[in-house]
C-alpha cells in the first residue's frame, strides 16, 4: 500500500504565523542501474517557522541527506523531486522551489537557502584560499565591491570565533577539522539566507571541538535570527539545538513534535528506540535498549507499517496499514503528531538525574 | 550526595595483571623533527578486566594500542604479557602471544577482505594456527563463532560477502575472526564508532557478554566518554592528552567526579539526550580552541595554553607527574596536585 499524504492540514505544525518554508507530499525517487526507481523519500509534510530549529533524526539509510539535498536542488543527476515546497521570502513572494530553474534556483540558493555539508574538507575547493571561496560565493550572488566582500567575510569569521587575519589566507588543507566546519558556517551565512540546512555539522569532530561548532551555532543563531533544519543522527545534538524534532524512518516522517515532548513523551517506538539507545554521560550506569535490525532497505519496504518488522508493539494490524501522521494533541502551538496506531502504548520511563 | 557506587571489580587488584605498559614511549622522526606520540605511559590490563583509554584525535589511543598489540615496538619502556617483556620473547613465544591478544579495527568496511566469504575469514586462521583439524571442524567452529557474535542463523551468514553485510554485522564478523584464537585480551579500537546508534548499543552488549562468559580483557579505545562509561563502568579509566595519561581511576570515579580540568572539560562538552538538562549544562570554558601540535609541545602541562585554571610559573614550568588525588584515582595536574579535589555537588 502506497503512503496516503495526510494533506496540508495535517502538516506538523508549531511556532505561529506563516511558515518560511512549507513542504508537502515531498517525495525524491532515484533512477537505478536496472531501471527500477527507488523511493528515498517517500511523501514528507513539513512546516519551518521563522527563527525555528528543526532537527531531523534517524539512523543512516533513512532518507534525511535525500531530504535536505531535494530542498535546495541538489540532488543527482538520477534523483528527481516531486511535491510541492513553497518558500515565503520575507518580502512577502511565495516561491516554489521544485519550479525554480536557471537565475531563479542560483538565487534561491544561498541567498534564501543554504546548505552545510558533513565533511567539511570536501565542501572546499583545495586549491583555492578561503579568501577566494568567499570572493567567489559574493561575486556569483552580488555585485558586492571588493572591500565590502573582505568586510562582510572578517565580520562573519568573527561572528565564529576565528581569525580573519589567519583565515582568509590560509588553504582549507591547513585548517583543523573544528575550524573548517567555522569557515563553512561563516560562507554559509554570507548572503543572509533565512534557512540553514546543516547536514551532521559535528559529525567526525572531537568532543571539546564538536562543543565549540554548537556554541557557534548558538551564539550565530541568536545574532541572525535564522530558521535552521539539521540533519543528524546523534539525538543529544538534537535535544541541544533543536526547538522541534522530526524523527524520520525509511523515508518518511513518522513522529514530530517540541523538543521537550519528543524527549520526555515519545509516542512512536521508533523514536522511543533511538532515545534509550543513547548512553547519556550524567549519572549512573543507564539501562539502555537497542533496536534490533537495521532500516529496511528502500527498494524492497515491507508491508504496511515500515517499523513494524523491529517493533516490539507490532500487532497484526500493523502490517496491513502504514499509519498517516495524526496529531495527538489539540494544544495550539503544542503540535505532536506520530504515525502510529499504538502511540497510547508507548512510554518512555526516564529516571531523573538530579 | 555522591551517586558513585563502588563495584567489586573495579580496583581488580589481588590478580597479577595480564598484561602491563611500564613507561613506554613511542617517538616518531619525522621532518619537522621527533614526535612523541606517546609519552611514559603506565597502563595495566588485569585477566577479564575492561580499560578504557579515552581522548582526543591524537592524543595517542592509538598508537598505545598498537604497542600494547606488539604491531610497533616502543621507543622506550616495556610491554609485559604474562610477566614476560614481549620483544624479548623467542619467536614461537611471541606467536603466542599475538594469537592471546587480538586487535578489532574501526572501519569494518575496511578490516574485512572483501574477496572472501565470512566462512573463509573465520576458518583461515583455524586452519592457519591449526586450532582445529580439517575443514569440516573448521567450518563447525566458524558456524560456533557466528552465534557467539549473535549472527544467527549462522548458516544465513557464512556464504556471504562483507559487502553483502550491513556495517555492523561487519563488526560482528570482526569479533568474531578475533575470538577465533581463544585471546585472553581483545584490543577495540573504536570499534563501536562508526555504527548507527541504535546497532552501537547491541555490539556493546555484544562485546560486554563475551567479557563475563568468556573473561576475554579489554583495552577499550573510544574518543566518546559515554560509550567508555556504558562499556567500561566496573573497569578503569585512563584519559590521554597529547600522548600523556592525565587522568587515570575506576570508570565511575572518572565519569562523575573527575578531577583533571581536561577531564572535567570534556565532560562537560558533552550533550545530553535530554533538552533541560543539556542546556543547563555549564560548560568549563577553555582559554583556547586550538590543539597543539604534538611537533611543538607547550612547555609544562601541554593542556596549560587552553586551561581554565592556569596559573603561570606553575603550569608553564614543569611537566606534572600522575599522582595519587583520591584512592585508586589519580591526575597530572599541578593546581589539583596542590589543592585537591573537591567532591562532586551530586
Amino acid at each position: 500500500m502506497t503512503t496516503t499524504s495526510p494533506g496540508a492540514a495535517r502538516a506538523t505544525r508549531g511556532g505561529s504565523g506563516k511558515p518560511l518554508l512549507s513542504i508537502r507530499d515531498f517525495k525524491v525517487e532515484y533512477r537505478t542501474g536496472s531501471g527500477t526507481t527507488v523511493q528515498a523519500v517517500r511523501g514528507v509534510d513539513l512546516d519551518l517557522y521563522p527563527g525555528e530549529s528543526l532537527a531531523l533524526v534517524g539512523e543512516s539509510g533513512c532518507g534525511k541527506t535525500t531530504f535536505g539535498l531535494g530542498l535546495l536542488r541538489l540532488l543527482p543527476r538520477l534523483g528527481h523531486a516531486s511535491g510541492q515546497v513553497t518558500f515565503n521570502r520575507g518580502d512577502g513572494t511565495e516561491i516554489d522551489v521544485l519550479g525554480l530553474d536557471g537565475r531563479d534556483l542560483r538565487q534561491f540558493r544561498w541567498r534564501d537557502a543554504a546548505m552545510v555539508f558533513q565533511g567539511a574538507m570536501n565542501a572546499f575547493n583545495p586549491v583555492l584560499k578561503i579568501r577566494g571561496h568567499m570572493h567567489d560565493t559574493m561575486r556569483a550572488h552580488t555585485k558586492a565591491t571588493k572591500q565590502e566582500i573582505e568586510e562582510r567575510a572578517a565580520e562573519l569569521l568573527r561572528l565564529v570565533r576565528l581569525e580573519p587575519e589567519r583565515v582568509m589566507d590560509s588553504y582549507p588543507h591547513e585548517l583543523s577539522g573544528g575550524m573548517r566546519q567555522r569557515v563553512l558556517i561563516a560562507m554559509s551565512l554570507l548572503l543572509e539566507p533565512e534557512v540553514l540546512i546543516l547536514d551532521e555539522p559535528t559529525t567526525a569532530l572531537d568532543i571539546l571541538t564538536q562543543r565549540s561548532v554548537v556554541d557557534v551555532l548558538h551564539e550565530v543563531r541568536e545574532r541572525l535570527g535564522f530558521s535552521m533544519i539539521f540533519i543528524s543522527h546523534d539525538l543529544s545534538l538534537a535535544a541541544e539545538l533543536a526547538d522541534r524534532v522530526a524523527t524520520m524512518y525509511a523515508g518518511r516522517i513518522i513522529e514530530t513534535g517540541g523538543v521537550r515532548d519528543m524527549f520526555y513523551k515519545p509516542r512512536h517506538p521508533y523514536t522511543l528506540g533511538l532515545i534509550k539507545a543513547v548512553p547519556p554521560i550524567v549519572g549512573d550506569l543507564p539501562d539502555l535498549e537497542s533496536i534490533p535490525g537495521g532500516p529496511p532497505s528502500l527498494a524492497n519496504l515491507p508491508k504496511g507499517c515500515a517499523f513494524h518488522p523491529r517493533c516490539k508493539f507490532a500487532t497484526d494490524e500493523c502490517q496491513e496499514v502504514d499509519p498517516p501522521l495524526i496529531p495527538i494533541t489539540d494544544e495550539p502551538g503544542d503540535a505532536h503528531d506520530v504515525a502510529c496506531i499504538h502511540s497510547d502504548e508507548v512510554h518512555l520511563e526516564r529516571r531523573t538525574a538530579s | 550526595m555522591t551517586a558513585v557506587s563502588e563495584s567489586p571489580a573495579v580496583q581488580g587488584e589481588g590478580g597479577k595483571p595480564l598484561m602491563t605498559l611500564d613507561g613506554v614511549s613511542q617517538v616518531f622522526d619525522t621532518k619537522a623533527g621527533p614526535i612523541r606520540a606517546v609519552d611514559q605511559a603506565n597502563l595495566s590490563i588485569n585477566p577479564g578486566e575492561v580499560l578504557c583509554l579515552v581522548g582526543e584525535s591524537g592524543s595517542g589511543k592509538t598508537t598505545a594500542a598498537r604497542m600494547a598489540a606488539g604491531l610497533t615496538r616502543p621507543s622506550g619502556g616495556q610491554v609485559t604479557y604474562d610477566g614476560q617483556d614481549i620483544w624479548s620473547l623467542k619467536k614461537n613465544d611471541f606467536k603466542d602471544f599475538r594469537r592471546s591478544v587480538q586487535y578489532v579495527h574501526q572501519d569494518p568496511y575496511a578490516s574485512l577482505n572483501p574477496t572472501r566469504t565470512i566462512q573463509q575469514t573465520l576458518t583461515a586462521p583455524l586452519l592457519k594456527h591449526g586450532v582445529v583439524k580439517g575443514k569440516q571442524a573448521a567450518a563447525e567452529r566458524a558456524y560456533e563463532l557466528l552465534t557467539k557474535v549473535d549472527l544467527t542463523p549462522p548458516e544465513n551468514y557464512l556464504s556471504k560477502y562483507p559487502h553483502q553485510l550491513s556495517g555492523g554485522q561487519r563488526q560482528r564478523v570482526a569479533v568474531a575472526r578475533a575470538l577465533t584464537l581463544d585471546p585472553k585480551i581483545i584490543i577495540a579500537d573504536e570499534s563501536t564508532s562508526m555504527l548507527d546508534v541504535s546497532i552501537r548499543i547491541s555490539v556493546l552488549a555484544m562485546l560486554g557478554r563475551l567479557r563475563d562468559d568468556l573473561g576475554v580483557g579489554f583495552l577499550f579505545i573510544t574518543h566518546d566518554l559515554a560509550i567508555a562509561k556504558y562499556f567500561g563502568w566496573r573497569g578503569r579509566t585512563a584519559v590521554m592528552y597529547l600522548g600523556r595519561i592525565v587522568e587515570f581511576g575506576p570508570t565511575p570515579r572518572i565519569i562523575n567526579a573527575p578531577t583533571h580540568p581536561y577531564t572535567r572539560a570534556l565532560i562537560d562538552a558533552i550533550p545530553e539526550p535530554d533538552p533541560d538538562l543539556t542546556r543547563t549544562k555549564n560548560a568549563e570554558s577553555l582559554r583556547s580552541l586550538e590543539i597543539p601540535s604534538l611537533a611543538h609541545l607547550p612547555s609544562g602541562c601541554a593542556f596549560h595554553p587552553r586551561c581554565g585554571q592556569f596559573e603561570e610559573g606553575l603550569c608553564d614550568g614543569k611537566v606534572p607527574q600522575l599522582v595519587q588525588i583520591r584512592p585508586g584515582q589519580s591526575a597530572a595536574c599541578h593546581v589539583v596536585a596542590r589543592d585537591g579535589a573537591d567532591e562532586p555537588a551530586a
